[in-house]
């Protein structure tokens, strides 16, 4: 459709059509096209994800004889042991993405500025785990880190330590288990955003006489940081709900939340306290979400609009 | 895939002469899977088919809730089921299963603690106390008490942190209860004598498979475990000693789900089952010891074999029988207590 040379508004097509009025009715149409389009994923979204979430919510508020209560919340405090995990959850949660952010970083840097060839064929090896079961990997470190585990039995034999270091079914050995399973949900975020980065801009800083170092903090970090955020994002909100890793990894002394979601729906025989956790666990999910958008988002767009 | 199909015609052609199946004559049993379901298939589903001329499909669960689910949910696929004994006395509560019929089933040779109106017991699981004798020899922990005594036997430690139940018990042996007032347990005192070696434990096993684990490996030197797990490991060659000295006499059992669409024909099948005959196959195949005690009685049991038995009327004297109806009445408010308890 031809605009024409006199001013949008005014256009006027030679059947006598304000040519304003037909873009308004075709942008119209395209909407309700796109609309349409959409239509089955946003059915499918509202049938798999808001109707089950708020099923979750309403069972959350009957108590084992189905009547309406506060029950499955007020367990929570009542009980030191649900606050107790709840804490150890995000201790979890915040080490291994720190631990995701220290390893992750460098790597991703690396990768980003490797020639295309070698970078595809280290990503390779980013992505390769990614092809084992959770489960096979989190025993493997068990092998590798326990009492007498190779890791163990190594340092011992060459006699750096006399006894052996507690590496597993404890703290660390959950973290150390899920820091090697979140690595690459930070990693490829962070890759993809590097790579979009102008090389450009870090010659101009250095053509205009800022050290590579100066460079790099000056120029590249702030462009790096909205990668860096969704792969933050993304890792810490998969530890929030990690389950494997820390049952087999923390010898019973790591509980996580949804270890006592699993509990919880056999020792109740009301789903609510179960779903209870649930609730609590999304609620405070989103409610992170939306400060890491507030922050890191923020912090990130800000970047952008003054590139 | 021709494989398959070479079977099935079999399986087909092997039904057509022996009996027409048809949909009506088929139940499903659920149980806990593994070596253990194997076994269960060698003792129970395939000689009760056989003689019954159905077929018995099998699957497996991860018990009440499970079950829970599919009866609240209108959605019973399985025709009975097995559950560990507290799980039935809760279950039983919620009105969960079907009512047996007594006049189908024998109950005689059962322990009355485990013949219930809507359930019944199928075999026995003991938790042992299992030690490593390449750590103390023969000279291991043999008691609770032993157990719990840190200067005596240094060395480290697991106990079940998901099973509240079992733990619990052997506190209570720990602390010098005789094995006939274990039950009912005084939980506040069992809860003490879990504070008491809490410190000294380096993992709270929540799968049969990890504690296995974790002896095996030398993660630990001494633990609670299933006497089960602790015979493969025995079996394996990993240098063990556990004995049914104050071990705890856990019991499974079998339900009909409510809403059972071939209700008839699993109570059948339930009564083979429990049938002294089938209950002798299960030793032959697995260290899970059968309900029923005329088992014994039989004959089909070897006498070298009936002293590794945890249900044998020798061994039975020796353990504590875990009390399924107390569970139902307490677990709730004991597993959060050891859950306070054990967590740091």
């Amino acid at each position: 459709m031809s605009v024409g040379s006199a001013s949008l508004g005014q256009a006027v097509r030679p059947d006598g059509v304000l040519n304003a009025d037909v873009l308004r009715a075709d942008a119209r149409r395209q909407a309700l096209g796109l609309l349409a389009l959409l239509s089955p994923g946003l059915f499918l979204v509202f049938a798999v994800i808001v109707v089950p979430i708020g099923w979750l919510f309403w069972l959350s508020l009957f108590d084992e004889t189905g009547q309406l209560s506060p029950a499955n919340y007020a367990r929570f405090f009542e009980q030191a042991s649900y606050i107790k995990t709840f804490a150890t959850t995000f201790k979890v949660a915040f080490v291994v993405t720190g631990a995701c952010v220290l390893f992750g970083y460098p790597l991703a840097y690396m990768l980003s500025q490797l020639p295309r060839r070698a970078a595809s064929i280290c990503l390779i090896f980013v992505i390769l785990p990614f092809w084992t079961s959770v489960l096979v990997r989190t025993y493997a470190w068990l092998v590798i880190l326990q009492r007498k585990g190779l890791i163990n039995n190594w340092l011992i034999d060459l006699g750096v330590i006399g006894q052996p270091l507690p590496l597993a079914n404890n703290f660390a050995g959950v973290v150390i288990g899920m820091t090697h399973i979140m690595l690459p949900f930070l990693v490829l975020p962070l890759y993809a955003s590097m790579k979009t980065i102008d090389q450009d801009c870090l010659r101009a800083g250095m053509n205009l006489g800022a050290s590579p170092a100066a460079t790099f903090r000056q120029i590249f970090f702030p462009l790096s940081l909205p990668g860096l955020a969704s792969g933050v994002v993304i890792v810490f909100v998969l530890c929030l709900g990690f389950f494997v890793t820390p049952a087999l990894m923390g010898g019973g002394k790591v509980i996580m939340w949804a270890m006592r979601m699993e509990q919880a729906t056999s020792l109740y025989s009301n789903w609510g306290a179960g779903a209870a956790l649930g609730v609590v666990l999304l609620a405070v999910t989103l409610a992170l979400l939306g400060l890491f958008q507030r922050l890191l988002g923020a912090r990130a767009t800000g970047v952008w609009s003054r590139r | 895939m021709t494989k398959r199909l070479c079977i099935h015609g079999l399986a087909g052609l092997l039904a057509s002469v022996a009996v027409p199946a048809s949909a009506a004559d088929t139940i499903t049993v659920a149980s806990w899977g593994g070596t253990y379901q194997e076994a269960q298939t060698k003792a129970f589903f395939d000689p009760a088919a056989k003689e019954l001329g159905i077929t018995i499909k099998q699957d497996t669960t991860n018990g009440l809730d499970d079950v829970r689910l599919q009866v609240t949910g209108n959605a019973v696929k399985w025709d009975i089921t097995e559950l560990g004994a507290d799980e039935c006395a809760r279950g039983s509560k919620e009105g969960l299963f079907e009512k047996l019929d007594y006049n189908v089933i024998d109950k005689s040779g059962i322990n009355p603690k485990l013949v219930h109106d809507d359930w019944v017991g199928i075999d026995y699981t003991s938790v042992v106390l299992i030690y490593r004798t390449d750590v103390f020899g023969d000279k291991g922990p043999k008691t609770w008490a032993d157990f719990w005594n840190v200067e005596k036997f240094p060395g480290r430690r697991a106990l079940s942190g998901s099973q509240a139940t079992e733990t619990l018990s052997v506190a209570a042996l720990a602390k010098g209860t005789p094995i006939d007032k274990v039950y009912p347990v005084d939980i506040d005192g069992a809860l003490q004598s879990v504070d008491k070696v809490k410190g000294h434990i380096d993992a709270w096993w929540t799968s049969g498979a990890q504690a296995m684990q974790l002896v095996k490996d030398g993660e630990v030197d001494m633990a609670s475990i299933w006497n089960g797990r602790a015979g493969t490991l025995k079996k394996q060659g990993a240098p063990v000693s556990f004995s049914f000295d104050q071990a705890v006499l856990t019991a499974d059992c079998m339900v009909i789900p409510k809403g059972s669409k071939n209700k008839d024909l699993a109570m059948k099948a339930l009564a083979k089952f429990v049938s002294p005959d089938l209950q002798a196959n299960l030793p032959l195949y697995v260290d899970n010891g059968p309900a029923n005690e005329k088992a014994f009685e039989t004959g089909k049991i070897p006498k070298e074999r009936i002293k590794d038995i945890n249900s044998s009327p020798e061994n039975v004297k020796k353990q504590v029988l875990q009390d399924p109806e107390f569970w139902r009445d307490n677990l709730v408010e004991a597993t959060e207590k050891f859950n306070n308890l054990i967590q740091q």
